[in-house]
């Protein structure tokens, strides 16, 4: 079947999510002085080169070495300094996961965890490149707040409220240049859901660089079916917006998660845990990566192969509204 | 293979890792052009494997630690006989096996690697279990030199001496370069010989270019009984292309079409000299 599927064409394509959050760290940096990076050997895939150069006194670089990398944020953060510790997210999120749980959550020092080409974005370098559990490796530690901003403007927004609460926050961004989605909601509160689209046929709660095909599946579906989709950035993988969850479900309409990230344990797991315990039956499924060892090929290709796309997310609301 | 021709397989394969990447629009050309004649040597005048039958419990090991060499390692395999080149036509391709890092779903490799700081610890434990069994096979591994400060290589260091584990081998690509420098001004490791033999390793220094200096280093028994041995090669990242050598970016650069060309060209060149 030929469906309607809109264009990248037709957006207006903004920079990739970790292109905007160095940019904007690099002016946050000009009159902040306490803002402190911390990289390893990973200034170029983190795109702060032109910080390194601009600012050479804010930059730290440990080599590679993300144990170190984490436990030295620990202790820059603990004495006061603004510190972003930024490292490709598959090596910072399991290589340096004892510093995370002790040195930062459990210890409480505030360090902004930055984990850059996540998820699938290193596509055919394989799973010793990909962050398919951070998610799930985070979200069992206390303390550790969890975020996965879907566009530049949640980009820019979440690197401001980690500076300013101070707390330990993991800020997981991809490398694919994203559209700005939304325009009708630019509000952004961590721990709140931002709604981009309401409809009471179908709820599609996704997160990161998924809410964008996400979207479009919400397009396509009122425009092939005429059913009309809530869609939902959840950018805050935790502490989840339960409230809002909640309200989505209470029509009893199916509800479709999406997620660049292992099925175990991620955004759709917290999202069916929190319902079914509070007793919800809603047709229910989870879209991400299933178990095995993953397909080779780039970010989109993998996406496409598991179903993260428009056409994928589109045949699973079809199913679950059996239409 | 006589020396000419092993001179002349280095060149070869070194082409083929251009060929390769080239297709593939991706990899990580330098640092597999700079352990190309360690490859090379080790596979073909060093290591006791057989690609007909490659789980013989009895092989020698190799773990290329610097996983994202794997460029080197595929080429290398290929050449000598593990699976058909042509195999290397989808690398990096969709559903391929052939993917930008060490995988065991290829023939020959011993251990998927490509998180940096992996491989040694692993060797060790090789090596450890060739000393239980009295097994006289010995255990190689590649490692890079901004891989370097990863405390779990130090970790292993320690329990490689301290096991006496003179059947392995650890191989530092001596580049002095990584991504964002030189591995001087990234993190410094210097005098990396002087520290290792203070971890209570038998040190050897060879020009990792010269095949001769390399076949003798990795193929003569351990340098000292009782101590795991640290070979360091001398090497240019960016080997044998006149405007990749020593030239950082060429880390994971892939050529445009004139690049290739001349990449090539010189290649031919230099294979005509030999
Ligand atoms: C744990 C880990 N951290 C970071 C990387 C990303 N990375 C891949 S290669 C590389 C530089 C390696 O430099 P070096 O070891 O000197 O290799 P060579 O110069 O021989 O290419 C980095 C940082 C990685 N693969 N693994
Ligand atoms: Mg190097």
């Amino acid at each position: 079947m030929e469906l309607d599927i809109i264009e990248e064409k037709d957006l207006i394509m903004g920079k990739a999510n970790q292109e905007v959050f160095s940019q904007t760290l690099q002016d946050l940096a000009a009159t902040d002085k306490d803002i402190i990076v911390v990289t390893s050997d990973s200034r170029g895939s983190g795109k702060l080169v032109p910080f390194g150069q601009k600012y050479p006194d804010q930059i730290v670089e440990i080599g590679i070495a993300e144990q170190n990398l984490v436990g030295v944020s620990a202790g820059l953060a603990s004495a006061g300094k603004k510190t972003f510790a930024v490292s490709p997210a598959c090596f910072l999120t399991a290589r340096a996961l004892e510093q995370i749980k002790n040195d930062v959550a459990y210890s409480d020092n505030p360090v902004k965890l930055v984990g850059i080409s996540a998820g699938v974005s290193y596509g055919a370098l394989g799973t010793t490149h990909h962050s398919l559990h951070d998610f799930a490796v985070l979200r069992a530690i206390n303390n550790m707040i969890i975020v996965a901003p879907a566009d530049n403007f949640e980009t820019e927004q979440a690197l401001r409220k980690a500076i300013e609460i101070n707390k330990p926050i993991y800020l997981r961004f991809g490398k694919k240049p994203m559209p700005n989605l939304g325009e009708s909601n630019q509000c952004f509160e961590l721990g709140k859901g931002r709604v981009l689209e309401s409809g009471e046929g179908i709820a599609i709660i996704a997160a990161g660089e998924t809410v964008y095909p996400a979207w479009k599946a919400a397009k396509a579906l009122e425009e092939n079916y005429d059913v009309k989709a809530s869609v939902v950035s959840m950018h805050t993988i935790k502490p989840l917006d339960t409230d809002l969850l909640e309200e989505l479900a209470t029509n009893g309409k199916p509800i479709i998660t999406v997620e660049e990230h292992m099925v175990n344990g991620g955004l759709g797991e917290a999202c069916a845990s929190h319902l079914f315990q509070k007793g919800f039956k809603n047709p229910f499924q989870i879209i991400g990566i299933p178990d095995e060892y993953t397909v080779t090929g780039s970010q989109v290709e993998i996406f496409n192969h598991y179903g993260i796309s428009p056409q994928g997310i589109l045949k699973v609301a079809v199913e679950l509204l059996k239409i | 293979m006589n020396n000419k021709e092993l001179e002349l397989n280095s060149i070869n394969l070194r082409k083929n890792i251009l060929k390769y990447i080239y297709k593939a629009k991706a990899g990580h050309t330098g640092g597999s052009l700079s352990c190309t004649d360690i490859l090379n040597v080790l596979y073909n005048k060093v290591l006791n494997v057989d690609p007909d039958n490659f789980s013989d419990p009895d092989r020698d090991r190799y773990i290329q630690s610097k996983g994202h060499s794997v460029e080197a390692l595929y080429v290398t395999l290929a050449n000598r006989g593990f699976f058909p080149e042509s195999d290397l036509e989808t690398l990096c391709q969709y559903q391929s096996h052939y993917i930008g890092h060490p995988t065991k779903k290829v023939n020959g490799v011993e251990q998927n690697t490509g998180a940096l700081g992996h491989g040694l610890s692993i060797s060790v434990g090789e090596a450890i279990a060739a000393k239980l069994d009295k097994k006289s096979y010995r255990v190689y591994t590649l490692l890079g030199d901004g891989e370097l400060p990863e405390g779990s290589n130090w970790e292993a260091f320690l329990s490689a001496a301290h096991y006496k584990l003179d059947n392995l081998y650890a191989i530092l690509d001596y580049n002095q370069q990584q991504i964002t420098g030189s591995t001087q001004e990234v993190m410094n490791t210097d005098s990396i010989s002087d520290k290792l033999e203070a971890f209570g390793w038998a040190i050897k220094e060879v020009d990792g270019h010269n095949l001769l200096q390399l076949e003798d280093a990795l193929n003569s028994g351990p340098v000292e009984n009782g101590k795991p041995n640290f070979i360091i090669a001398h090497t240019i990242k960016g080997k044998g292309v006149s405007y990749m050598e020593r030239v950082v970016k060429w880390h994971h650069g892939v050529p445009n079409p004139e690049q290739y060309e001349q990449a090539q060209k010189e290649l031919n060149e230099s294979a005509a000299l030999i």
